[in-house]
């Protein structure tokens, strides 16, 4: 398994968040999400100003096997979204925690604390092995 | 427990990801879907096929049998190794099974059908061979390795023992040579050149780490699948089952109708045409954004519908490809259901891909 940047939270599926310090959230898939997609072929992303609830689906991301759906992990309002993936989706799988970043929200960010800590998420994850 | 085939332990060590397929623990991928189907379509890959059924036919009537079995006529080989595609119906025209007979002597026809359906493969094949006095005679103990791509034949006929090389070098397509406990076609599941060599299960090993020692790649059934779908070639299950005909399902080629031979479906198929065809099976490309996969729901502009029955994105092309059912009167365009919303999409012919080359 891939270390795990240490900075961000996560979600029971699969998402990782980053708090940019700002107001926004930055959002991705984790690198083992990837991995049990395989190579990524398509997403689609948010619509930037849609105010989505936490738990909603909110993007899809297709490898050449199947579509999986992506779910908001905090409240709030889809500031941008990755535009380069259109082209380049396979960046999920190459750097699923830089480049492959999928989308920004504009959160108040009370739901953070909900999040897996790091030390959470490598649990889950060695639960499902 | 699921069965595993004598090259079971070479995937795992391959790094082979392993999933349940009709019974079997099969390798899906390596690491790369897409970097597997790119390896075969500009070098040359291996999969282990050995999952699939082998079943020899033999006696003084095997040819009457086959021409009541299959609804192609075997009747039009002529040379010994020549092979032929064949669908196997019911007797209300619907497939059974889709396979690949051999014709090797008057007396002796080899036939290879789908792990899928193996059980009511075999069971209605005895049922039918009786009356011909025909034994029908699964190889088990026999192994299946098809090796395909551009450079496919090169490293494979180099690592052959050498008389089976010899042998094999002078296939023509679509032909197949027994030469000492080995059997090897010039056939495939790909769209691009190569064989597929049946050879005894304890050899297998040695001769897939030959291959691999000869820069040939493993391949695993999800390229298998995205290769065999950009070359046009229906899946089992998927574009054609027993509530199908040929006629709908896009083989009205490997139908021979126009003779006085007399075949199990015949006559439903013999009325099916005459009466108009009320579906076929065509190519979809997407032009809209988006994958097409299995099941979604189409739509022609003059409210007609359909459904797709294979679809995935095209690693050769780029763009999302599918199959589908859809009234006859198609025109050249539709659109197609994904998750709720209508995209827009060409009907283009198919192959979509043939020798590592865009068709359309």
């Amino acid at each position: 398994m891939s270390d795990l940047p240490t900075e961000l939270r996560y979600t029971q599926s699969h998402e990782w968040v980053r708090n940019n310090e700002d107001g926004t959230f930055t959002v991705g898939i984790t690198d083992h999400a990837q991995e049990l997609l395989g190579d990524i072929v398509f997403v689609e992303t948010p619509e930037e100003d849609a105010e989505i609830e936490a738990g909603d689906g909110c993007a899809v991301v297709e490898s050449v096997k199947a579509a999986s759906d992506i779910y908001m992990p905090i409240s709030g309002i889809v500031a941008s979204a990755n535009g380069e993936l259109a082209d380049t989706p396979e960046a999920i799988n190459d750097d699923a925690y830089q480049a492959g970043w999928i989308f920004t929200i504009k959160s108040d960010g009370v739901e953070w604390d909900n999040l897996l800590t790091v030390e959470q998420y490598e649990g889950l994850l060695a639960e499902d092995e | 427990m699921n069965a595993r085939t004598p090259l079971y332990a070479l995937h795992e060590a391959h790094g082979g990801k392993i999933v349940d397929f009709a019974g079997w623990d099969m390798p899906i991928h390596y690491g790369s879907q897409v970097q597997e189907h790119h390896q075969v379509r500009s070098d040359a890959g291996m999969f282990d096929v050995s999952h699939m059924v082998v079943v020899d036919l033999e006696g003084e009537q095997v040819i009457a049998f086959l021409r009541h079995l299959l609804a192609n006529d075997v009747a039009r080989l002529k040379t010994s190794g020549k092979a032929l595609y064949s669908c196997m119906l019911n007797e209300a025209g619907g497939v059974i099974d889709d396979l690949i007979v051999y014709y090797m002597n008057d007396c002796w026809f080899r036939m290879v059908v789908n792990a899928g359906t193996r059980e009511k493969d075999l069971a209605w094949i005895n049922t039918q061979a009786a009356a011909f006095g025909v034994s029908v005679t699964e190889r088990d103990e026999l192994a299946m390795i098809a090796v395909q791509g551009p450079n496919a034949r090169d490293r494979a006929l180099s690592v052959m023992p050498p008389t089976v090389a010899t042998a094999s070098a002078e296939l023509k397509r679509f032909f197949a040579t027994d030469c000492e406990g080995w059997f090897v076609a010039r056939t495939g599941y790909t769209g691009e050149d190569g064989f597929e060599v049946v050879l005894p299960a304890e050899q297998a090993a040695e001769f897939w780490s030959a291959l691999a020692n000869a820069g040939v790649k493993p391949i695993g059934l999800g390229a298998r699948d995205t290769l065999r779908l950009e070359a046009g070639m229906n899946l089992y299950g998927n574009d054609m089952d027993e509530s199908t005909t040929p006629l709908v399902a896009g083989l009205g080629w490997t139908v021979v109708l126009d003779d006085e031979r007399d075949f199990i479906g015949k006559t439903v198929l013999v009325s099916q045409k005459a009466d108009g065809v009320p579906s076929k099976l065509v190519g979809l490309k997407l032009t809209g954004r988006g994958v097409l996969r299995s099941h979604q729901k189409v739509k022609l502009a003059d409210g007609g519908e359909g459904e797709t029955t294979s679809g995935t994105f095209s690693p050769t092309l780029g763009y999302a490809i599918a199959m589908a059912r859809v009234p006859a009167n198609v025109g050249a365009t539709c659109e197609v259901e994904i998750r709720g919303k209508w995209v827009a999409a060409e009907v283009v012919k198919y192959p979509f891909v043939r020798d590592g080359k865009a068709c359309n």
